[in-house]
C-alpha cells in the first residue's frame, strides 16, 4: 500500500477524532461537534508543523 | 450526584463482560449496550487504523524486555485485543525491509490499540452508569 504523508496524517486524524468524539462526550450532537473540532485541530496542527519545518529548512 | 444505574449495571459481572468484549473486538462493548451507531463507528475507526498500519508494513511488537519504547509499543499493540492475536496468527507485522512509510504503519497499529482501550473503558463507564448514556 502506498499513501502520501498528508493522506496518512489525515486518515490518522479522522480515525482518532471519531473515537475521541464518541468517548469524550455524552450527547450525540456534542460528539459530532467535538470530533469535528479534534479533526480540524489535527489538520491545522499538521499543516502548521509542516510550514514550521519548511521555515527551519530554508 | 449519583446517576441512576440500569438493570444491567446491577449485575456485577456485566460491566466486566462489556470491558472484555470491547477489548477483544473493537466496538463490541458498545454493541452489548445496544449503542449500535457508536459500536459501528468505533469498529470502523479502530479496525481501519489497524489494517492500514499492517498494509503500510508497520511492525507488530512481540513481548520483549529490551528497549523501553519496544515495551511500550507492545503494550499499545496489545490494546487491539483480538486484532493483535489475529496479526500474530497470520504472521502480519514483520516487515522484511525498512521503508519510511512503515514507521507510520507502526504508529497506526500502536495508536489503534490505545484507542481500543479508551473505547472499551468508555463502554465500561456506560455499563456502570459513570457516564450518561
Amino acid at each position: 500500500m502506498t499513501i502520501s504523508h498528508f493522506a496518512a496524517a489525515a486518515l490518522f486524524s479522522l480515525c482518532i477524532s471519531v473515537v475521541f468524539g464518541i468517548t469524550q462526550r455524552s450527547e450525540p450532537k456534542m460528539m459530532v461537534r467535538f470530533g469535528a473540532y479534534c479533526f480540524a485541530l489535527f489538520l491545522i496542527g499538521t499543516i502548521a508543523a509542516s510550514w514550521i519545518m519548511w521555515g527551519i529548512r530554508h | 450526584m449519583a446517576t441512576p444505574k440500569s438493570a444491567a449495571a446491577e449485575n456485577s459481572t456485566f460491566p466486566y463482560l462489556v470491558l472484555l468484549a470491547g477489548w477483544l473486538i473493537p466496538g463490541a462493548g458498545h454493541l452489548l449496550l445496544r449503542k449500535w451507531a457508536r459500536a459501528g463507528l468505533l469498529f470502523a475507526a479502530i479496525t481501519t487504523m489497524f489494517f492500514v498500519g499492517v498494509a503500510l508494513q508497520g511492525k507488530v511488537y512481540t513481548p520483549n524486555t529490551g528497549d523501553l519504547l519496544d515495551i511500550l509499543g507492545f503494550i499499545g499493540d496489545l490494546g487491539s485485543g483480538g486484532l493483535y492475536m489475529l496479526a500474530h496468527l497470520a504472521g502480519w507485522g514483520q516487515p522484511s525491509e525498512q521503508i519510511a512509510i512503515a514507521d507510520y504503519g507502526t504508529k497506526f497499529i500502536v495508536v489503534g490499540g490505545l484507542l481500543n482501550i479508551v473505547a472499551a473503558v468508555d463502554a465500561h463507564s456506560l455499563a456502570i452508569g459513570r457516564k450518561r448514556a
